[in-house]
């Protein structure tokens, strides 16, 4: 299994310099000039020598290779000198944002805490609850409660999180006035109060991407356990015995998880992706509204290295859905 | 034989129900029968007469809905099945009553291993701990004849051989020491040498533990080496019946006839052509008011086209106790038997 997985890794790494070239020239192609917001009392030669300051009087495929050099050599040995004390980096260049000029994993340091915290708590809350919604739908088929269930997950998965986002906000916000419509950053956590402050903050923007996920993924649980339910294992239960309960939580539940568990891991990475809406929204400054920030400011390095990390995370959450798959199957063998 | 013993199963006038969309499916018809303790009982019809419903609907194992039992009563030692609540029937199931299913392929689960499936009912049933589960494990294992038993508990279900499988699926349903025993077509999934050995299995193990077993299956074959009566099942009910002797010299249902003339002859002459039972088998959406084997009976008469014929006796003896079949026309004019 280690050395099937070395091997998976191995194999992504020039899937993932394929695709950061493909981002490249994608934003090479861009029309856009990061020096475009700038006052336009900037005479045109000075406006050269910015530009010529941010590396952008240097060929293209210099530019690319100078970006690997710096995400791949510079940017660890930062990482390790931060870590450990040592002096690796010996102050060279990092990847630096045109837009702020500060580097550019300092500001995804600096927004990845918010990101991970109020988007991965709403998929986490959502894989939560949609697990039992879709044993319990598929157990009672047709029932009221099935009804109900697939008449939420349908507008949950219809209704775009833009504007289940924005109606909560009209209503628990503004009408209401239950929790605040603007997610604040700075706040610390650090007694009880701010900690209940925190929560609300999170409570609007955690329930619109719980309901978006719980949606999918109770149906992909709902269909999975419908699936094995009728399979002749179950009879054979039945016959053996077991009460409904280790029949439907323990053999169907099991085998029912193999799929929908790599329908999870698959889908981590979406909600990196797919957090870009709702964190802009709820104005939480994650990852996902520094890299729209960043395409409106045609922040190339910016742009590149954060759907770099996307890709990554990608990439990865493939090779860990297959592990995953291999480990609740004991048919899958990697060798 | 334990001839005259009161039996440990006896089936009154079971009656099953399929409520479909495209209206209701009648596919179990007043079926009786009678199972003696040790006995094996044959059950024989062609697909879809109705002998896997009976049986699952003994223990409440069909889906309901669709299934619907409308009536009967399914007698174990003296109690009616059908009238228990369900923690009850669960306490029959895998305890008193084992299921051999047909397909050893699809009847394991695939993700847990064989000793986690036969110790399960020995720890619901029969409370016994982890480790007298896994030392009657063992011996359950050795017992269906799986060598090196002891390390083959921890092995999953897709690393054995059909057969190996169809062998965990019998020591499982042995696990619990069963009156009775039934086995759904256990050898039809498997090749010929391999159902031999099936076979040979649980007549050696029925020798050794002594429990009443109902054999379904097409193959007649198979009936009349093992069994001591054979029930005869078609359209959802049974339509001959008898001490497997009688019946095979001197059957009496034309479709019985017809099911005997089915089987190749080993010896003998082999250029006599095999007879096909032209026609389908019926799917009554209601109760039978006719005898459900007139339109492919060559005996048929105005009277079985609209009077379902009851099952009575041919050697004197009360229905079910004896040779019986449901036919008009052998029980008219007694015709000459070839
Ligand atoms: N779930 C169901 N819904 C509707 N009808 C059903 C259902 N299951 C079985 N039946 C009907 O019951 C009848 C008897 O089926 P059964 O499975 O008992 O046949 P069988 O004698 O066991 O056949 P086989 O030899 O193929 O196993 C069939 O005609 C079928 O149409
Ligand atoms: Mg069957």
């Amino acid at each position: 299994m280690l050395t099937f997985a070395l091997r998976r890794l191995l194999m992504a790494v020039p899937t993932l310099l394929f695709i950061s070239l493909v981002i490249f020239l994608l934003l090479e192609l861009a029309p856009g000039d990061p020096v475009a917001d700038m006052p336009l009392t900037i005479p045109p030669e000075v406006r050269e020598k910015i530009r010529i300051s941010l590396g952008l009087g240097e060929p293209m495929h210099v530019r690319y290779a100078l970006w690997l050099y710096n995400l791949f050599v510079t940017e660890p040995s930062y990482w390790i000198d931060a870590l450990f004390g040592t002096d690796l980096a010996q102050g060279s260049q990092r990847i630096i944002s045109f837009q702020t000029r500060a580097p550019v994993f300092d500001t995804i340091a600096e927004r990845m805490p918010q990101t991970l915290i109020v988007v991965g708590m709403g998929y986490v809350v959502g894989v939560l609850i949609a697990l039992p919604i879709g044993i319990i739908s598929a157990y009672r088929q047709y029932s009221v409660f099935d009804q109900i269930g697939t008449f939420i997950s349908m507008v949950g998965f219809s209704v775009p999180t833009f504007v289940t986002g924005v109606m909560l906000i009209v209503v628990f916000s503004v009408w209401l006035g239950w929790f605040p419509s603007i997610y604040d950053t700075t706040l610390q956590v650090t007694d009880w109060p701010s900690f209940v402050k925190q929560m609300r903050q999170m409570v609007m923007p955690v329930f619109v991407l719980a309901l978006y996920n719980a949606a999918q993924i109770s149906r992909y649980m709902r269909a999975s356990m419908l699936d094995n339910m009728t399979q002749d294992y179950v009879r054979t239960a039945r016959a053996k015995g077991m009460s409904e309960r280790v029949v439907i939580l323990k053999h169907v539940l099991r085998n029912s998880m193999i799929p929908v568990v790599t329908v999870i891991a698959l889908g981590v990475p979406g909600v990196f992706t797919g957090a870009i809406i709702t964190e802009n929204v709820f104005k939480v400054n994650g990852l996902g509204q520094q890299l729209l920030l960043s395409i409106q400011g045609n922040d190339a390095p910016m742009v590149l290295t954060i759907s770099f990390i996307f890709a990554i995370l990608i990439v990865l959450f493939n090779l860990i859905a297959d592990l995953l798959y291999g480990l609740l199957d004991p048919r899958i063998r990697y060798d | 034989m334990p001839d005259r013993a009161a039996p440990v199963l006896d089936v009154r006038d079971l009656q099953v129900v399929f409520r479909t969309r495209g209206g209701e499916v009648h596919a179990v018809n007043s079926v009786s029968f009678h199972l003696r303790p040790g006995e094996l009982l044959g059950v024989v019809g062609e697909s879809g007469s109705g002998k896997s419903v009976t049986m699952m609907s003994l223990l409440g194992l069909l889906p309901s809905p669709p299934a619907e039992i409308r009536g009967g009563e399914v007698l174990l030692g003296g109690r009616d099945l059908l009238k228990l609540d369900a923690e009850s029937l669960r306490a029959v199931r895998g305890r008193r009553i084992g299921f051999v299913f047909q397909d050893p392929m699809t009847s394991l689960n695939p993700v847990f291993t064989i000793g986690n499936q036969i110790m399960e009912p020995l720890r619901a049933h029969m409370g016994m701990d982890r480790a007298r589960a896994t030392e009657r494990a063992v011996e359950l294992l050795e017992l269906v004849g799986i060598p090196d038993a002891r390390r083959r508990l921890g092995d999953y279900p897709h690393q054995f051989s059909g057969g190996m499988r169809q062998r965990v699926m019998i020591a499982i349903a042995l696990a619990c020491d069963p009156e009775v025993l039934i086995a759904d077509e256990p050898t039809t999934a498997l090749d010929v040498t391999i159902q031999a050995q099936i076979i040979e299995l649980v007549k050696d193990l029925r020798e050794k533990l002594g429990m009443a077993i109902i054999w379904i299956t097409h193959d007649l074959g198979v009936i009349a080496g093992i069994a001591d009566r054979v029930m005869v099942m078609y359209g959802g009910q049974v339509v001959e019946q008898g001490p497997v002797r009688a019946l095979f010299a001197d059957p009496r249902h034309p479709y019985t006839r017809a099911l005997l003339q089915t089987i190749p002859a080993l010896r003998g002459q082999r250029d006599r052509r095999l007879r096909v039972i032209e026609g389908q088998p019926p799917i009554l959406s209601a109760s039978p008011s006719a005898c459900s084997f007139c339109p492919r009976c060559g005996h048929a008469s105005n009277r079985c086209r609209v009077e379902n014929p009851q099952r009575l006796p041919h050697d004197g003896l009360p229905t079910g106790q004896g040779h019986d079949s449901a036919c008009h026309w052998a029980h008219s004019a007694e015709p000459a038997h070839a």
